[in-house]
């Protein structure tokens, strides 16, 4: 066959290169500079494309998707406008290593850079917020550039990558370049993923000469393959040793293990924060080290050798100094380490480990979680717990927005699995939750697929509601409606002298009636003892939901580390307030 | 030395020649609070397009191994070297030193030039363009001795560096 009878339009190689890369679902907003790729999704059946009602959900629905099943998500979105819209997601799943391609279109070339209509610096904005991204000037790159991306995107720390593509370009013909067979070796990119053996065997010493040890376990865990879950989860019961999660890695351990101290960090558990504090050897696996994890770095963890296993070789010894640090997947260091401990056989030392374990029992006798109930208003961690004990036997995922609610959700709900649990852990993007559960949902059309929202995050991308109707994606978003910007509230009332300056949710719509103006259903409940109905019809239902939960206003969320403050400075409840003396410079931080 | 002591490294990048990479450079240092001190880029390999950056940098022991990670980290980046920690190096800069000025002030910045082994390489009845080459102290020294002697105009390249011996980057 000549080339130019196999030529076809940018468009339509695009479409080729994105069913090659094994994407079976684009989560867009078409637009003038997109018009060529509508066209040709239009003519084909291979690729579903999920029309969003805002492109910043694009990609959070993109997030979710990616992050619920370990594949790349993929987002279309228009010039000017659609990138700058897309700009927040991209952050966000830069932020938390999310596989992301967006497809950006852009003015014809000969108009880039005289300020046409719908014209942005889309590879400039998005430069600081992506992985890496591609502006494709002629149509020969385009799909070479295509199965580069999706590579860059899925390799190594998994990020967001765009691929900004100008209109002549999807519309002038060329061949098809098939993506490379091999793996691809890149020139210049090559991230590292096998650990160099003697920090593996290192290690191993380091681990078993451990008297106080913890494994402190994250997010990339997760990014490495439920496989890597797996082993975590052999390594922690061969050890014997205790082991805490960051919110990004929930569900990489099994929450009901009794090694498990669950989360740690600024809400973490009084058990998972002490030993982290009190440990003398540390075993950092995908995680690194946040300001939310730490608090005070002058004050973290003073007395303990520090592993800390990372792909990305930015993370070590960027907050923390570590002691032994070994660059690799998370999972294929887990294997060496796995394989390691059982050829060595090495001593623990028992008596000192009981020791360890009988102080941590300690810790957790304080029960840190506990409320007060109450009969007469939904205390918002009863709601979460009466939540989990109906969907716990069902196959469900959970996302959430940010704030109270989301670490309410992230104590109170239990994760047994991988890939279960989606939030915004970096960026902390109010208005994730809602789209990203219909990613998952797109992902997983029979789970049982929740959002543990607030009521102000959720008006953030509230017209997904029409997403959900026209798909009839049952998405549950399950809205703790205390009428404030709860975490803003509590840092108010401990920071600010109760002075709550514009964190009150005035003028709420009947999110009951927006519910039904967008064809979903809405469920209200306000008493303790109708909320186990409410939750089971919500259940039942195969329906978009929006269950508008009215909680106790007043309630914060603990246990606390103030900000500035080390892990052995908790506050563990409201009586604690008053003994909490917030330094000048704790005050600076957020 | 403490870790707190901030000092000056030369980092030598290489990358790939393509549209954009000085920009991911730069607002890489922007973006996360790192100082550049010069900075200079030019395609060293046509035929292989990559470009060799060198930047000099300040800053604490972790910081500047974090600028060397975040660096590597970048997608068209095929290689970071710290010069100033992986054994000897030259480093040298080039200026265009103007100067204007008639009589014995004329016949000194002539005969300074000539001591730092400066050439001509534009003269008017009344001002001279002198190119000096150096690394940045003998540079230094040479603007500033012309700054008595009817200094008008500079400009610098910045640093380029290089290991001594016979390996390559």
């Amino acid at each position: 066959m000549k080339p130019e009878e196999s030529a076809t339009t940018g468009a339509d190689l695009l479409v080729k290169a994105l069913i090659d890369e094994e994407v079976e679902v684009v989560f867009g907003y078409p637009g003038g500079a997109v018009l060529p790729i509508y066209d040709s999704l239009f003519k084909q059946n291979r690729l579903r494309h999920v029309l969003v009602r805002h492109e910043q959900a694009a990609v959070h629905a993109a997030e979710g998707y990616a992050r619920s099943t370990g594949k790349v998500g993929v987002v279309l979105v228009t010039s000017g406008p659609g990138a700058t819209n897309a700009v927040t997601g991209l952050t966000d799943a830069l932020m938390d290593s999310i596989p992301i391609v967006c497809l950006t279109g852009q003015v014809p070339t000969h108009l880039i850079g005289n300020d046409a209509f719908q014209e942005a610096d889309t590879t400039g904005i998005t430069r600081p917020c992506t992985k890496h991204n591609y502006l494709v000037k002629s149509v020969g790159d385009l799909a070479r550039s295509v199965h580069e991306a999706f590579y860059v995107a899925r390799s190594g720390r998994p990020g967001p990558v765009v691929i900004d593509l100008p209109k002549d370009v999807l519309m002038n013909k060329h061949e098809y370049v098939a993506p490379p067979k091999v793996a691809v070796t890149h020139k210049s990119y090559r991230p590292q993923t096998q650990p160099d053996p003697k920090k593996i065997e290192q290690a191993i010493e380091m681990i078993a000469g451990a008297k106080r040890p913890v494994f402190y376990a994250g997010g990339g865990i997760i990014n490495a393959g439920p496989k890597a879950s797996k082993l975590l989860t052999q390594f922690v019961h061969l050890t014997g040793y205790p082991v805490t999660n960051t919110l990004m890695g929930l569900g990489s351990f099994p929450a009901s293990d009794k090694q498990f101290l669950g989360m740690l960090g600024m809400h973490g558990t009084y058990e998972a924060n002490l030993a982290m504090h009190g440990c003398d050897v540390m075993i950092n696996i995908g995680a690194r080290f946040d300001d939310r994890i730490t608090g005070n770095l002058t004050k973290f963890s003073p007395g303990s050798k520090k592993i800390h296993v990372d792909i990305d070789p930015s993370s070590i010894n960027k907050n923390v100094r570590v002691d032994l640090a070994i660059v690799g997947d998370a999972g294929i260091v887990l294997e060496e380490l796995v394989k390691a401990w059982k050829a060595k056989q090495p001593k623990v030392d028992q008596k000192a480990l009981k020791a360890w374990w009988a102080q941590i029992d300690t810790w957790r006798a304080r029960n840190c979680l506990a409320y007060k109930p109450n009969n007469k208003v939904i205390k918002p961690q009863f709601a979460l717990e009466r939540l989990y004990h109906h969907i716990k036997d069902k196959d469900h995922y959970i996302t959430t927005e940010v704030g109270q609610h989301q670490m309410w959700a992230a104590q109170f709900l239990k994760f047994e699995q991988p890939n279960r649990w989606m939030t915004s852990g970096g960026l902390g993007t109010m208005g994730y939750g809602f789209p990203a559960a219909l990613g998952v949902q797109i992902a997983h059309p029979e789970a049982l697929v929740i959002d543990v929202a607030g009521e102000a995050s959720i008006l953030m991308n509230i017209q997904e509601l029409s997403t959900a109707a026209q798909y009839r994606l049952p998405v549950k978003i399950f809205v703790l409606n205390n009428h404030y910007m709860g975490m803003v509230r509590q840092w108010q009332e401990l920071l600010h002298g109760g002075r709550y300056s514009e964190s009150y949710s005035e003028s709420l719509p009947d999110f009951v009636k927006v519910a039904d103006a967008f064809g979903a259903r809405g469920l209200r409940c306000e008493d303790p003892d109708k909320l186990d109905d409410t939750i089971k019809e919500m259940i039942e239902l195969k329906h978009p939901v929006i269950v508008d939960v009215i909680v106790d206003e007043k309630e914060n969320c603990f246990p606390m580390i103030p900000s500035g403050a080390a892990h052995n400075e908790m506050l563990l409840g409201p009586d604690d307030k008053q003994s909490a003396k917030v330094s000048e410079e704790g005050m600076v931080l957020v | 030395m403490s870790k707190d002591t901030i000092v000056a490294h030369t980092i030598s990048v290489l990358v790939a020649n393509e549209p954009g990479i000085l920009a991911r450079v730069v607002g890489l240092f922007s973006g996360r609070g790192y100082n550049i001190e010069s900075l200079t880029v030019a395609e060293t390999n046509a035929q292989e397009s990559q470009s060799r950056i060198t930047i000099v940098t300040k800053g604490t022991p972790m910081i500047i191994e974090q600028i060397k990670a975040q660096l590597d980290r970048l997608v068209p980046v095929y290689r970071v070297r710290d010069l100033t920690v992986e054994g000897p190096h030259i480093e040298r800069e080039l200026a265009l030193v103007k100067v204007k000025g008639v009589g014995e002030k004329r016949v000194e910045a002539l005969r300074l030039a000539d001591v730092f082994r400066a050439k001509v390489i534009d003269a008017k009845s009344d001002s001279f363009v002198f190119e000096v080459t150096g690394n940045t102290d003998k540079v230094q020294t040479f603007v500033g001795l012309m700054e008595n002697l009817g200094l008008v105009d500079v400009v610098r390249t910045g640093i380029v560096a290089m290991s001594r011996g016979g390996e390559a980057l």
